[in-house]
Parts: structure tokens; sequence; C-alpha cells
């Protein structure tokens, strides 16, 4: 009898201490899905975090946390490695498919400067849409075959587009749809959940460990990681896609990686461009 | 097609401040490709930059060197306007020439 109404206090008294964190943590604790609490709890953590660091250099990944890497990466600037997939990228875009309509023509604005407004939730279908996907699908209905979603003319093309919006900031919509909401919050949880024989999560390197060094590489935090989408990579010695880089990325946590624009990647691509909302467009990036 | 070389010359007025990225593949002839093949050897084996019709930069490459190489150098004694020539040849025998003004 006292054995059980001791574990019953303990019981009770735990409940009251994951109640009192709830209530301290604003994001995640609360079941309740809430995009706007999340997205400013997060770049809080990163500003708290990082107070040096001024909030638009976010984009800028491995180069906003180490001081010689940003100093190397102005000189690079100068004469930036993705100069030739953005002029290729530039030529593809305007050139007409054979039916004689053009990526333009797939776009709102004709395709320039929207790269901000993606990924976005398309409330017909019920899913999220990329801007890969819907370069894919924009070649699909005008009878082109489609292109590899991880590099060489997909990353020229998103290239280009990205090019063509920099400095806007992210602008990621959630529609008053309960199927949006999902989507962010599958986004949410496949960001956080460990995987893979090395047990990581994206958030144990991007959220945990920002800034520190991953074997020679310095980790970038991940606010602010999809505005400089897509990225030529001295590492991979050409360009890569968000898709390349999800892929990657779960390959390298030695988990077996899903499809490109699987919905996960999809939901994940939509929940971290949403919490860098506000953050400017500064793709195409390099990075080493 | 668009040349192989960007180039950017600028000066100070001593000295001249030349940047350039080559697109090329460079490939070393040792790396296999997905079927297990290996890609065969095709790289820059000579890079020159001319001034005035002087060599004022040359470079004897192998593959060593990465893919779409950059390289940075100075020199003194040219102006504002002058004509720089940049040429390559490949061990496959293909050449790509460009000039640049001096900026």
């Amino acid at each position: 009898m006292k054995l059980r109404s001791a574990i019953c206090l303990t019981s009770a008294a735990l409940a009251l201490a994951v109640l009192t964190l709830a209530g301290t943590l604003p994001a995640g604790a609360t079941d309740k899905i809430d995009p706007v609490a999340d997205a400013k709890a997060f770049q809080k953590f990163f500003t708290d975090k990082f107070p040096k660091v001024k909030f638009e250099d976010f984009v800028n990944g491995p180069y906003s946390m180490n001081e010689d890497l940003h100093r190397q990466w102005q000189e690079k600037e100068q004469f930036p490695p993705y100069e030739f997939s953005l002029e290729m990228g530039k030529e593809m875009f305007s050139k007409p498919f054979k039916n004689g309509t053009s990526y333009e023509d797939c776009f709102p604005n004709k395709g320039i400067g929207i790269r901000q407004n993606y990924p976005y939730f398309d409330e017909k279908e019920g899913k999220v849409i990329t801007l890969e996907l819907a370069l894919n699908r924009c070649r699909e209905a005008n009878g082109e075959p489609p292109f590899s979603y991880v590099k060489d003319e997909m990353a020229a093309l998103t290239a280009y587009m990205a090019f063509t919006s920099r400095g806007k900031p992210m602008d990621i919509k959630i529609p008053n749809d309960p199927r949006a909401l999902e989507a962010f919050q599958n986004g949410k949880e496949y960001f956080y959940t460990r995987r893979g024989q090395l047990n990581f999560s994206c958030a144990t390197c991007h959220v945990q460990s920002p800034g520190e060094r991953i074997r020679a590489e310095i980790l970038a935090p991940a606010l602010g990681i999809m505005n400089a989408m897509p990225i030529y990579r001295s590492e991979w010695s050409g360009m890569g896609t968000t898709s390349r880089r999800f892929t990657t990325c779960n390959s390298q946590i030695r988990a077996v990686p899903l499809n490109p624009q699987d919905d996960e990647y999809r939901n994940v691509e939509y929940y971290l461009s949403y919490v860098s909302n506000g953050l400017p467009i500064s793709g195409p990036g390099a990075r080493p | 097609m668009a040349s192989s070389i960007r180039v950017r010359a600028t000066t100070s007025g001593e000295t001249t401040e030349v940047q350039a990225l080559i697109q090329h593949p460079m490939d070393s002839g040792f790396v296999k490709d997905a079927k297990g093949e290996l890609i065969p050897a095709h790289f820059i084996t000579q890079l020159t930059f001319e001034h005035d019709g002087k060599k004022v930069f040359a470079a004897d490459w192998g593959g060593g060197v990465s893919k779409d190489p950059y390289v940075k150098f100075s020199f003194k004694g040219a102006k504002k306007g002058d004509e720089l020539k940049i040429g390559w040849i490949d061990n496959k025998g293909a050449t790509d020439t460009t000039t640049a003004k001096i900026q």
C-alpha cells in the first residue's frame, strides 16, 4: 500500500515536471502544431547560440561560423565556382522545348525572382511542391524527359532561379489546411529523428553542433541552410541540389537514403524553409 | 558555346592581378566510373598567359590538377586597357584561347 502511493506520488511529481517543462519550451513539447511559434523558437535558438553572427549571415552556412573560412570565401566569391553552372542554367531556362513553350511558361513571373516562395503547399494535391519537383513536372507536361534530381541540369536551373531571387527574404506560407500543418509536422519529425548506423538526426549536426568540426569540415547551422541551395561543393567538385544534400546526408550517417523528392524529403524541405522565413535567398552557394 | 575560360585582370598601377577559371574535366586517368571502367586521362598540359607578345605566366599541368581549375597570379608592367591573351592545350590536342582587357 505504502509503495503504491509512493509510486503514485513520484509519477505525479514527474507529470508536474513535464508540465512545467512544456511551459518553458514553446516548440515541440506541446501536441498542438504551431509553426509560427516553432519558427520563432528555432530562430531564437540560433541567435542566442551565436550572438555575434548577424541574422542575415546565417545563410552563409559554415562561413558565418569561422573567421578564416569567411575570408577564404570572400576571396572565392570574386570568382565563384558555380559560374559555369549558372550560365548553363540561364541558357537552358529561356530555351524553348520541342513544343515551343519553355520553363518561363510554367512559373509565375516567368520564373524570375520566385525562389523564395518554394517549396509551397499545393492544396489541390495535398502535398508539398518543391522547386525541383515543379521543374521536372514542367518538363514532363511539355513532353520532355525529367532530369536527374541531384545534379548538373537540375542544379543549373535552380542555380539560375535562385540567382534571380538573391536577397529576397524566404517567404514560405502554410495555408489553413490540416494537411499542410501535417506536412510541416512530419518534416519536423523527420528532421529530429535519429536514424542510420551512426544514430544521427539532421539536428545532431545542424542544430546541436553547427560551427563544430566534423573531420575537416565545419558544420553549417540549420537556420538558413536552404537559402543557399543549390551549392557548389568543392568536395563534390560540382553542383548539388537540395535533393543531393538530403540523400548524401543520409548516406553519410549510414542510413539508407530515400529517393529524391519522396514525401519525407519534401516535408523536411518545407519545414526547414519555413523556419528560415525572413532570411534572404543567397543561392547558388559555394561550400568547401 | 561560351568560352571555357573566364578571366578577370585588374591593375593597381604597378602590378596587375589576374584571376582565371577554366572549365575542363581534368580527368587523371586513374579514376573509374560507376561501371568500374577507367575514365581515360583528359587534362590540360599547357596553360599560358601572354601580355604584349610576352609570356607572363606559363604552367605545365598534369592529371593532379583539380577539375575546373582556378589560377591567380600577378605581374608587373601592364597598363589599363592592355590585352591579355590566354590559351590552353590538353593531352587530346584540344585547345581554347581567349583575350581579356586589363581593367
